[in-house]
């Protein structure tokens, strides 16, 4: 047998490269984000410390509050729809058994497309003038620039872009339920909706906990969507918590504020993804 | 499922029906209006399907402005991202499934918990890191910090995990070296899944906004998400243009999902921890 000594420098060694990418594009980049929200600092230069300066004044900001409101008010309108439509959209192809490559194809495909495609193709649908939903309704609105409009219509097209991915997520804890319980179901007289209410849905209680957490945080996370089809108009009423935060750091040059930003946005994510851990655990213990 | 009843079975045929083809119903309407004379998009009566059909929108495309640039930085990115991602966490699972070493476990948590924080709230000490490195405007700039996927690393140890021990055994007592065991013990065994990682790493490469959103300024090293939305400069408002530079910026990911809808789908799931 080769010695100890020898296996943990090929250990090493395998690790090296990851490692250093690791340490340098992650590690390094959170530890200073943390630092950086101790300090005044422009983009490019570390000038002097604050202590918590920067995290005072972000208690006192109507403009950081306001994009936290636009970010939730953002996750209110996608996560419960994008939750459901998945479920009922893995029922169906779960159920058209024959029909469920082409199905999951269709409510898949827009799920890879780049963010920019999908903002394209919903700005061309929307056109105020040419835009095929107008036609289609028979107004003359500019969605983006219309204050009450310009979030939901940002929410519904996020929907559409991205409902595929919860849809799989449904279709493996529905392809996760034995087949014994459906059986056993059966010969209890159970039917139709009785099987669903009574054996589908509560074998999917954890799947939809992950679900409902996972799009949670994926929706806070928003950023492109806004940024691209409104630039956080009309009146800032779609400028969400990081716009907000890349505009601190990338306009106005003061990386101090934004790290500051940057890690009370870290918090609340980090913070659902405890609950969801502790959420499971919990349901796992009780079963 | 046989026992439902029949009215259930119109309602989910009827909704199946009408939900596929909302969902596919704006892709068409893109592609169709690609295909038509740039005049037809903003006629005042509006047709499903071209009145002339013409294929003008692609090469004046392909033939004019940063396009092909675009599709060649972002494959070259999207590629280099994949074949590093691949060949570093492939070496590191292999290393914290396989080998013993002290200190093992803490260093494995560490790099999971890069799993948890949002890698959007590290964007401005990335950026002043970037920066410092000289690596604004580059393709290694682009590239590097897109290659750290401690979710790859995890699914990669897992696997590896349930290969048996005896393998690995064998051939270390043959004095085959580590990097040969995972080369020609462990890769051939794994080929599913680390195809599975590797569409899925490429897609998420290709598709990735934020970060070539922030290092890169210059119009030349754009990749075609980020050039898409500078179009409107170079275009002015040309609709079918416009859709033809989106689903040419969209066919390469398109192409791999239709190609390899099992791995895609595979991939995803167990980077979300549901499977295996």
């Amino acid at each position: 047998m080769r010695g100890r000594r020898s296996e943990m420098l090929s250990a090493m060694l395998l690790l090296l490269p990851f490692m250093a990418a690791f340490v340098l594009f992650f590690l390094l980049p959170a530890l200073q984000t943390l630092y950086l929200s101790l300090t005044e600092s422009s983009l490019t230069r570390t000038s002097a410390f604050v202590g918590l300066a920067n995290y005072d004044t972000l208690i006192h900001d109507p403009s950081f509050w306001s994009s936290l409101g636009n970010t939730f008010y953002f996750s209110l309108l996608t996560v419960i729809p994008l939750t459901a439509l998945g479920l009922v959209m893995a029922l169906l192809v779960d159920h058209f058994t024959k029909a469920s490559g082409w199905l999951q194809g269709a409510f898949f495909l827009p799920y890879v497309l780049p963010i920019s495609v999908m903002t394209l193709i919903a700005d061309w649908m929307l056109q105020p003038s040419s835009g095929i939903v107008n036609h289609l309704l028979g107004v003359q609105r500019a969605w983006f620039s219309d204050v009450d409009w310009a979030m939901p219509v940002v929410a519904i097209a996020t929907v559409w872009w991205t409902v595929g991915f919860n849809m799989l997520i449904f279709i493996a804890g529905l392809r996760n339920i034995p087949r014994e319980q459906y059986e056993a179901a059966a010969l209890d007289g159970a039917r139709g909706f009785a099987v669903f209410r009574y054996i589908t849905w509560p074998a999917l209680m954890p799947v939809t906990i992950t679900a409902l957490v996972l799009q949670l945080i994926a929706s806070l996370k928003v950023f492109g969507q806004t940024y691209i089809m409104t630039t956080g108009g009309p009146f800032n009423t779609t400028r969400v918590t990081l716009h907000y935060m890349y505009e601190t750091a990338f306009t106005q040059s003061d990386a101090g504020y934004a790290a500051a930003v940057a890690m009370a946005f870290m918090f609340i994510v980090v913070a659902l993804g405890l609950a969801q851990a502790l959420l499971l655990r919990k349901r796992k213990g009780r079963a | 499922m046989k026992h439902t009843p029949l009215h259930w079975t119109v309602v989910a045929a009827v909704s199946a029906l009408a939900l596929a083809m909302l969902w596919v119903a704006p892709l068409l309407w893109a592609l169709s209006t690609s295909l038509r004379p740039e005049y037809e998009t903003i006629a005042p009566t509006l047709h499903l399907l071209p009145q002339r059909w013409t294929v003008e929108a692609f090469t004046k495309t392909l033939g004019a402005g940063n396009v092909p640039r675009w599709l060649f930085n972002s494959a070259l990115v999207a590629l280099a991202v994949t074949a590093v991602t691949m060949a570093i966490s492939l070496m590191a699972a292999f290393a914290f499934s396989q080998l013993r070493f002290r200190g093992r476990n803490l260093l494995f948590m560490v790099s999971m918990l890069a799993l948890l924080l949002p890698f959007e709230a590290l964007l401005v000490p990335l950026f002043r890191t970037m920066n410092g490195l000289g690596l604004i405007n580059t393709y290694a700039g682009i590239v590097l910090p897109q290659v750290v996927s401690p979710v790859v690393i995890y699914v990669f140890r897992q696997f590896f995990d349930a290969v048996p021990n005896d393998f690995r055994d064998a051939a270390l007592l043959d004095g085959a070296s580590p990097l040969r065991v995972l080369w020609s013990v462990y890769l051939p065994m794994s080929g599913n899944i680390v195809w599975a990682m590797a569409i899925v790493t490429f897609i998420a490469a290709w598709n990735n906004f934020l970060w070539p959103f922030i290092i890169v300024t210059s119009n030349d090293m754009m990749t075609i998400p980020l050039g898409l939305t500078q179009t409107y400069d170079a275009f002015g408002v040309r609709y079918a243009q416009l859709m033809a530079a989106a689903l040419l910026g969209a066919f390469p990911v398109a192409l791999a999902y239709i190609v390899f809808q099992r791995r895609v789908t595979q991939g995803l799931l167990a980077a979300t921890g549901l499977k295996g």
